[in-house]
């Protein structure tokens, strides 16, 4: 540390707060924004035999949103698009972010792909999958002897 | 144009006009869009489950509020086990620089997005201005 003078006295008073700075970077650039977040951000909810997903996903219909199941991973995937390039207008503001996304989700247990159903509330997607029969626990029932 | 009054991602619960403390459900900053055509002001806000019904837009002289009440889904037998969002209310304040012909005003809500028309007022419209021979 050249800045300061006092290592040749022996000691140096400014050293704690350098120190204090340098833990409080580390512990603020954890800190990120909306806009670094995954999108969209997901739920899950667990039920019995079946297993809801949520999403937000605002401002998409169901065309722009491709589901996949591959074993137990589901990934939701599409594009944001703004609705029309309007012309001649001037900005004033542009949070929303576009783009293509994609996710890929592990479900708790391997589901059924025939058993799929999604739907969209006022730009939630909500995607409710069964679990796979065969996965299913058995219940053994002990015969007595 | 658009002048932010507030700009918390997220807030403490508010005191609503009844007086009453609402439970303390989180309050969202809408990310918005917002244009300026000739004739408008186009407002977009994503608000993500709030249905028609909970929308509430006012518009106090130039100070344009947005508040949304988000649905919720408590899924019945259903338990949550892992969460990125939550549900909750959106509100977002604006100060807009233009008058706004207040009577025709549209809002439209598709998607968990709000769209807002605000058409500017024939005054603050550009006027051109014919000079006068002499």
């Amino acid at each position: 540390m050249a800045l300061s003078e006092f290592p040749r006295l022996g000691f140096d008073p400014f050293i704690e707060l350098r120190r204090m700075q340098s833990e409080m970077n580390r512990l603020f650039s954890g800190f990120s924004t909306t806009g670094t977040r995954d999108f969209p951000p997901i739920n899950i909810w667990l039920g019995e035999n079946s297993v809801v997903v949520t999403a937000e996903l605002p401002g998409i219909t169901g065309d722009d949103v491709n589901l996949s199941l591959e074993e137990d991973v589901l990934t939701l995937s599409g594009k944001r698009e703004p609705k029309s390039q309007q012309q001649n207008v001037s900005w004033q503001r542009r949070e929303r972010a576009y783009g293509s996304f994609s996710r890929a989700v592990q479900l708790p247990f391997r589901v059924d792909p025939d058993k799929i159903q999604e739907r969209f509330n006022n730009g939630v997607l909500e995607i409710e999958l069964q679990r796979l029969e065969a996965d299913r626990p058995k219940k053994i029932e002990i015969r007595a002897a | 144009m658009s002048q932010e009054i507030r700009t918390v991602e997220q807030q403490a619960p508010t005191t609503r006009e009844t007086g009453q403390r609402m439970p303390s459900r989180p309050v969202f900053l809408p990310p918005a869009d917002i244009y300026e055509t000739k004739d408008s002001i186009v407002v977009l806000a994503e608000m993500p489950g709030v249905p028609s019904e909970g929308v509430d837009i006012s518009l106090e002289r130039r100070v344009l509020t947005i508040r949304g009440r988000s649905a919720g889904n408590d899924h019945a037998g259903y338990q949550r086990v892992y969460q990125e969002y939550s549900d909750g209310d959106y509100e977002r304040v604006f100060t807009l620089s233009e008058n706004i012909d207040r009577d025709r005003i549209e809002a439209t809500l598709k998607d968990g997005v709000l769209q807002l028309v605000l058409p500017k007022a024939e005054a603050a419209k550009a006027r051109r201005i014919e000079l006068k021979a002499s």
